[in-house]
Order: C-alpha cells, then sequence, then structure tokens
C-alpha cells in the first residue's frame, strides 16, 4: 500500500508506515445479524480517517469494535503492529483510543475540570484523599487550551453549548493520553460555527500527532476535514479513497453502489386523485424557517427519505399533534388542519405509526386486546361501560386481518415478535380508520418475512385510497413501495423524486445535502 | 388474578395468629372494631389506589383528611345545615386534588414534591382555620374593622361536634351498622356477626363503584395504560393530562370524605395530629394489596384484602402481649421481612412470594399464555 497521505497533508514526512491502529477482518453478530463481515481499516500516526455509509452499514458497530465496547467474533485489532484484545472500553483507553459518543458522556451537574478528571481526581498527599482542586483547574486549562476551548474550567458544564460540550469531551480524551479519537457523527448536534470549530480543533490536533477516526453523515464537511475516506455498505468494506479522490459523488456512489434492478416496481399513481393532505411552508420544531411543502394523495405512498436527525420524526410528530405547530398551513381534505394534540390528529383522521414502538406505539406490558382497543374504547363501549364482546370480535377481527400471529389475545404485547407487533400498532389504527396514515420506520427490527406482509399491507391500504406518508431509511424499501419520494435534509426539503428518477444515487445525493440532482 | 389469591392468604393467615393468640381477639367486640377500621382506612386505601395506577402518588391524604374534619367541625359550630356542610367540605378536597392534577400534569412537577408540600399546607391551614374567631370576623366585615376584639385566637384547638342533635344520619353512617343478622332472623350466637358496621359498607359500596370505574369502563382502561406507558397512551389518542388529574381529584375527595368519617368518629378533631400517618397507611395498603408504585398494576379486589392487613397486624401487636410502645417497630419490621421475603423469592425463581404462595394452594394451575 502507498502512503495513505500523499495528495498532501499536514503529518510530517518520516511518518511510519506501520498503522497506529489496524482492524483486520472484523466480524461481528447481533442475534444472528451480521453487523460486520470482513471488516479492514487501518490509520496512520496523524490522520484524519473518515468512515462514510448509509444508516445502518455498520459504522458504529465498527467504531464500537475499536474502542472495546464489543468484542469482534473474529478478526484482529493492532496497535502499532501488535495485536490487542480489548475486553472493555477501559482497555481501549489505557492504548490511547478514546470514543466520543454521540450522546455525550459529561455530567452536566459537574465543572469542566471535574469533568476531566473524573474517576482520577487530582488529590492532595496525605491520608485524607482531598481534592486538589486548584491543581486540577491549572491543569485543566491546559488541555481546553489545546482544544481551543478557552473558558474557565470551573464552569458547570450544564452551561455550556454542545459545541463547547464537545470540546471538553475531546480535552478529556487529550487528558487520558488519547492518540487516537474515535468520534461518531461529532457535528450532528452542532451549528454550522461550532461545526466549523470543531473541524478546526481536529486539523490542529492531527498536525500535533493525535489520529482521529471520524464518522459523519456530512460529506461536505468529511470533504474538507478527512486525509482519506474508508466506506461501508452492509457490513462489508466498500471502498477506500485516497484525498485527491476525495469528491462528493464518489463518496455517494461508494455509499449505495448495489444493484437497483432486483426491486419491484411500485403501483401506478391515479393522477386524478383527490389531494388528502397539503403542507403549505409548514413548519417544525427541528425544520428550517422556510417549512415545507408538499402535496399527498389519495392512494399515493409517498417516501421521506433522509438521514438520521433531518427532522422527519419532528416533521411527523408535528403532524400528528405531539408536537407544537410552528406555523405555515396544513390542508387535510380541504379542511385547515392543526392538531393540538393526538387526539385533534386522530379524530381529523391522520394517523402515526410511531418510530419507537417500544415506547410510542405499544404498551408492551397489557395484552394484545387491549392494545388493540386502546383509540377504539368509544366506539365498543355504552355508557363508557367497555362492552367485552365488542371488544373480543375486535381483536379477533384485527388478529385474523392483519395475520397476527399469536395463540391468544390475552397475550401481552411485549411477547410478540417485532413483526407482530407492529401488525397490533397497523391493526389498532386501521380499526380507527385512516385518511391519512404516517408510518416512520414502519419495517425497524422487522424480520424478513412479516416484512413483506407489511408491504403488501402498506400497498392494499393505499389501494383503498388512505394517502400514506412513509419515512423510512431503508432505500430498498423507499424504492420499492413509493411512487414519489421527498427527501429531508437538516430539516430542509431538499428535493423530490417521482417515477424514473427515484433510485438510491439521487436519494442519497439529496439527502447528504446536494441541492441539485441530475434528472434525465 | 393469582397474585390477589396470594394477598387472601396471606390476609388470611394473619387473622388466624391473631384468633390464637387471646380469647380477646376472637371477641364479637374486637371483630367490629377491626372492620370499622378497615372501613375507615379502606376509603383513603381506594382513593390512593387511582392516584397509584397512574404512577404517582398522594402523601398529602392524612392532612386532607384533617383539613376536611376540622372544617366541618367548623361548619358544624357555626351553625351550617350538616349535609351543605359536607357537601362543601368535599368540594373544596375536589378542588385541592384538581390543584394536585393541574401542578403536575400542566406544571411538570413531580407528585412526591407537590404531595407533600400539600402535606404541610393542609394541615396548616386547618390549624389556621381553628385560630380565626368567625364571629369577631363576621362582626369586623358588618360594622367596620374598628369594631372592638381581635380576630384570631393565641393557639390553635380542637373542633367538636358539640352538642348538635341533628347528625343522626351522619352518626349512622359512622356509628351503625347493617342489621344484616337481624333481618335474616338469625340466633344471637350467630347474628351480630353479620350485623356489619357502616364504614365497612360505604368501603364495599365505593368498592363496587370503584371495581366498574377501573375494570369496565374507559375510564379505567385509560387509567392503566397511561400507568403502564403514558408516552404510549398520548400517542395512542387519550388526553392523558385528563385523566390525570380524575385520578388525583377521586383521591382527594375520598381523603374528604375520610374526615367527615373521621370527626363524626371521634366527635372532635385536633389540627395538629387528626389524620396524621393516615397517607402512609393508605398507601402501604395498597402496596401490600398488590398496587405497582411504578403505575399500571392493582385491582380493586387488592385494596380490600391490602387494607385490612395493617390493622389485623396492628390488633395482633395488641393482643399478642407486645408492648404497646413497640407496635410501629413491629409493623415496620413485619412488612420489612415480608419485602425482603419476595424480593428473595423473586430473585430465585422469577416470580413473587404472593404467586408462589397462591400457586401452592392453586396446585400447578398453568398459567395462561
Amino acid at each position: 500500500m502507498s502512503s495513505p497521505l500523499s495528495g498532501g497533508s499536514s503529518v510530517a514526512p518520516g511518518t511510519p508506515l506501520v498503522p497506529v491502529l489496524e482492524a483486520l477482518d472484523i466480524s461481528k453478530q447481533f442475534y444472528g445479524i451480521k453487523a460486520l463481515s470482513n471488516v479492514a481499516v487501518q490509520i496512520y500516526q496523524g490522520e484524519i480517517l473518515a468512515i462514510i455509509g448509509e444508516n445502518g452499514a455498520g459504522k458504529s458497530t465498527l467504531m464500537k469494535v475499536l474502542a472495546g465496547v464489543h468484542q469482534p467474533d473474529s478478526g484482529q485489532v493492532r496497535i502499532n503492529g501488535a495485536a490487542v484484545n480489548f475486553y472493555s472500553p477501559s482497555d481501549a483507553m489505557n492504548h490511547g483510543i478514546s470514543l466520543i459518543h454521540q450522546e455525550l458522556n459529561l455530567a452536566d451537574n459537574l465543572t469542566i475540570a471535574d469533568n476531566l478528571f473524573l474517576g482520577r481526581e487530582l488529590l492532595w498527599a496525605g491520608p485524607l484523599k482531598l481534592l486538589d482542586r486548584k491543581a486540577m483547574l491549572k491543569l485543566g486549562a491546559k488541555f481546553l487550551a489545546r482544544v481551543g476551548l478557552n473558558v474557565d474550567p470551573s464552569v458547570l458544564v450544564g452551561s455550556l453549548p454542545p459545541g463547547q460540550k464537545q470540546l471538553v469531551e475531546i480535552a478529556r480524551s487529550l487528558s487520558l493520553n488519547g492518540r487516537i479519537l474515535i468520534m461518531d457523527e461529532p457535528t450532528s448536534s452542532l451549528s454550522q460555527k461550532e461545526s466549523d470549530q470543531l473541524v478546526e480543533v481536529i486539523k490542529e490536533l492531527s498536525s500535533e500527532g493525535v489520529s482521529v477516526l471520524y464518522i459523519s453523515h456530512r460529506l461536505g464537511e468529511v470533504k474538507r476535514v478527512a486525509h482519506r475516506v474508508v466506506g461501508l455498505r452492509d457490513g462489508r468494506n466498500a471502498g477506500t479513497l485516497a484525498t485527491h479522490e476525495i469528491s462528493h459523488d464518489a463518496m455517494v456512489r461508494m455509499m449505495v453502489g448495489r444493484d437497483l434492478e432486483k426491486f419491484s416496481k411500485p403501483m401506478a399513481l391515479d393522477q386524478s386523485a383527490k389531494v388528502r393532505l397539503e403542507l403549505q411552508q409548514f413548519k417544525f420544531i427541528g425544520g428550517t424557517p422556510l417549512g415545507v411543502t408538499f402535496q399527498l394523495k389519495a392512494g399515493e405512498i409517498l417516501g421521506m427519505a433522509g438521514l438520521v436527525g433531518a427532522g422527519r420524526t419532528e416533521l411527523a410528530e408535528t403532524l400528528f399533534g405531539i408536537r407544537p405547530s410552528q406555523g405555515g398551513k396544513a390542508i387535510l381534505d380541504g379542511e385547515n388542519f392543526l392538531p393540538r394534540s393526538p387526539v385533534d390528529a386522530i379524530a381529523a383522521g391522520l394517523l402515526l405509526v410511531p418510530e419507537d414502538r417500544r415506547h410510542h406505539g405499544l404498551i408492551l406490558l397489557q395484552s394484545i386486546k387491549h392494545n388493540l382497543s386502546l383509540p377504539n374504547l368509544k366506539t365498543i363501549s355504552r355508557f363508557f361501560l367497555v362492552d367485552p364482546f365488542k371488544e373480543s370480535k375486535l381483536s379477533s377481527d384485527s388478529i385474523q386481518r392483519l395475520g397476527i400471529k399469536t395463540t391468544n389475545a390475552n397475550k401481552l404485547a411485549g411477547l410478540l415478535s417485532g413483526g407482530n407487533q407492529q401488525k397490533v400498532v397497523l391493526a389498532k389504527w386501521l380499526a380507527v380508520g385512516p385518511k391519512v396514515l404516517i408510518l416512520d420506520e414502519p419495517t425497524r427490527g422487522v424480520d424478513v418475512g412479516a416484512k413483506a406482509e407489511i408491504y403488501e399491507l402498506i400497498r392494499h391500504l393505499a389501494s383503498l385510497g388512505v394517502a400514506i406518508l412513509m419515512i423510512s431509511s431503508d432505500m430498498e424499501e423507499v424504492i420499492r413501495l413509493s411512487q414519489r419520494v421527498i427527501v429531508l435534509h437538516e430539516g430542509n426539503l431538499q428535493g423530490e423524486l417521482s417515477g424514473d428518477d427515484i433510485n438510491e444515487e439521487s436519494v442519497m445525493l439529496l439527502a447528504t445535502g446536494s441541492k441539485e440532482v441530475n434528472v434525465k | 388474578m393469582i397474585r390477589i389469591f396470594g394477598i387472601l392468604v396471606v390476609v388470611f393467615t394473619l387473622y388466624a395468629l391473631l384468633m390464637m393468640s387471646d380469647p380477646q381477639a376472637r371477641s364479637l367486640e374486637n371483630h367490629i372494631n377491626l372492620e370499622r377500621r378497615i372501613g375507615e382506612w379502606g376509603v383513603l386505601t381506594l382513593g390512593v389506589g387511582f392516584v397509584i395506577i397512574t404512577g404517582g402518588i398522594d402523601l398529602s391524604i392524612g392532612s386532607v383528611v384533617c383539613l376536611a374534619a376540622v372544617g366541618f367541625g367548623l361548619f358544624l359550630e357555626n351553625g351550617f345545615n350538616p349535609y351543605i356542610g359536607a357537601v362543601l367540605v368535599l368540594i373544596v378536597s375536589a378542588f385541592i386534588g384538581w390543584i394536585h392534577g393541574v401542578l403536575i400534569t400542566k406544571g411538570n412537577l413531580q407528585p412526591f414534591i407537590v404531595t407533600l408540600c400539600g402535606l404541610f399546607i393542609y394541615r396548616g391551614l386547618a390549624q389556621l382555620l381553628t385560630l380565626i374567631k368567625f364571629k369577631e370576623l363576621g362582626q369586623k366585615f358588618s360594622q367596620g374593622w374598628d369594631t372592638p376584639g381581635r380576630v384570631l385566637r393565641d393557639s390553635s384547638r380542637d373542633v367538636g361536634i358539640g352538642d348538635r342533635q341533628d347528625l343522626d344520619a351522619f352518626l349512622f353512617l359512622q356509628r351503625g351498622n347493617l342489621p344484616l343478622g337481624d333481618w335474616l332472623g338469625l340466633p344471637d350466637a350467630i347474628g351480630p356477626w353479620l350485623n356489619i358496621p357502616m364504614p365497612l359498607v360505604l368501603l364495599f359500596f365505593l368498592a363496587i363503584i370503584a371495581t366498574v370505574f377501573l375494570h369496565q369502563s374507559v375510564f379505567g382502561r385509560y387509567l392503566y395504560a397511561l400507568g403502564f406507558n403514558e408516552q404510549a397512551a398520548k400517542y395512542a389518542g387519550i388526553r392523558t393530562d385528563k385523566y390525570k388529574t380524575i385520578a388525583y381529584i377521586l383521591c382527594s375527595t375520598l381523603a374528604g370524605l375520610g374526615g367527615i368519617l373521621f370527626l363524626l368518629k371521634v366527635r372532635s378533631a385536633s389540627p395538629s395530629n387528626a389524620g396524621s400517618w393516615f397517607e402512609l397507611y393508605a398507601i402501604t395498603g395498597a402496596v401490600l394489596g398488590g398496587f405497582s408504585l411504578r403505575g399500571g398494576e392493582g385491582m380493586v379486589v387488592g385494596i380490600l384484602l391490602g387494607t385490612a392487613i395493617l390493622p389485623l397486624l396492628r390488633s395482633f401487636v395488641i393482643f399478642a402481649g407486645i408492648p404497646s410502645d413497640l407496635e410501629f417497630t413491629v409493623i415496620g419490621l413485619a412488612l420489612l421481612l415480608g419485602t425482603v421475603a419476595d424480593e428473595i423469592v423473586r430473585r430465585q425463581t422469577g416470580t413473587r412470594l404472593f404467586e408462589r404462595i397462591a400457586g401452592f394452594f392453586i396446585k400447578q394451575k398453568k398459567s395462561v399464555t
């Protein structure tokens, strides 16, 4: 292999060609699902290596293996050429590797200095183990200066903006003698300015010889900061780009690059169908001041693609009345639609199958029957007393109609498989009677067989005239089912695709923030 | 259901122990006392049960009992019609519950804190009420503030029902009984045992209503659903705030009813100690009756049984010859022991002690799958 840093980098000449950290042939399974198969990655001293891939490509798993959070099923991790075994994150830390999580691991109620030295506080000499705060503040300030953070180390971490917290986390890694930083989506919750500052700090650290493994969805950022890019796809290596090869298109091609022809085509859309839901500059928390504008017709399946954190769930929950709307207009069946709670949305016929099934979709500790009847209780009761016969009929009808596999309607919903749980969520809304059905990641955690059944059901519902807005990070799903796709990027409706223009590459380009897609 | 059976076994065991402790314990008088106490506390336990199902807690019950008892006493002292007085007391109690509900749901405050503050505030209010000289205050209002005489007493005092003669119906509710034995014309050896004290009758009456509400009505379903998983209930279109608030209103209203019963029982109420500890008796009863403080679990039958445990234990302490100064210690240790045993059994077998005991009796009956 030639020098990875050809094409000009900030690393001094004479860098040894033994990688500081190397992963060889790493495989990792979770409950029989392959998260990583034979993945190899090398990172050299002072290098900034970006790892890119779609949601679920295995990036986070790889990072966790390298940081000792997970142990690989097979394969080897080497440091400076010597094989090592990490049994815990602290093992990895002792070798100078530290992982900076998406969710920061800082105690908001402690000061910066307390956080920096948490668990290895500096003490006064003597048997009383008294804290030497002065020394910690002084040393803490030194580490903060290295990450360009000009803040008093006696300030509470909770009072810092997210960008500065990120820097504190990096400072802590450095104070732990970190030589290899692994950063999982470090800029996902930062503003543009904060991201820029962080990128500068990363570059600075790299020039000091610290190696940085960097996961990001923001391809523009990757292009600016990375010396080299490794792509992952479906848990495998999808290629490597050297500095001079890094371009937006090349990265997208590497992330997607799958045979697209195997998908069946979605059903044809009835162009004369009436518009069920129309959004006009609809604004929501997590969106942009421009709002989003689109139409959804009866019988249409509209895919909503985007990366994690693009604001899709926020938009769905705003339409369902969970989150307050920030202005703009929504029209449902010709009438102004302004839900202030799910009660309003349900009354208007707009229903949501939430992303987090276990916390929002179902009551796991209650029976299937009670879950099915919960939003339908008023229709099966008289004088506020639930009619047990009507309730049993409702649940047995639902179980039969959707093919929910269970021995008994009184079984706890939490005991069902993911696919059957999702069918229960769908069934309870079908009994209510949807006009517009929003599906947020409808097949997450659902096995292949049940997936096909759920797709069939979605198509069937559309053919009955239900307007379906389907949020999905599963590209195959979006392409297979939707007649039209809208793509969100950082809260903004980046573009709309329909018919033959819907393919992984174009969706990915929009999702990663490209303004234009070359549509033939 | 299997769990309820386990609690039933515990209650009967305790009862058997009590009966064996002393001949006096087997007397009719002791039984009537026990039934009365179960009825009085059960009303409060029933109330807190609604709140516990939502995953909340109400620590203010004892103080609401106190405020209601003192308030009702003051109404009587000042010549109010007792029915109007009782209704006003219940309305104020319901209002207190509404405040709790609003603070917890709209103010996003913790139920523990809100009702803990209530615990102090309502008892303090009761003390303040007994300080006021209403006659003088009335005079000042009508004749101007210059009228001589002070409006406040120097110290709080007990409030009583005095010698009012128009309270027969109320006193019957507290001291009367449902003469079931007499109606059936049973001989003297059995008859009086079936004459059930009114507080217990009242509890049964309320429990039947609560059973319909909790286990058969839409309202009950919503309450359980939001107790198990408030978010999921909200996503299913349930006005969770509204139903939670109703639970607090029911709890405080029943506490108000408990206060009225309290005054009728003792004939007078002292603002400094009337109803103290009652919230803890109520919560203990509900927890022993199978209610989980995490919310979502519990049945009305469990409340009836759980409420019985504390009075039985207290009675046992008295009749087993344990010095009365040790009463609290013994009760506390017994509860602790039971909880520890429950936890040990659960860790080893995955089922709770009550369920184990019940399983022993039901003999291998397969649980429903």
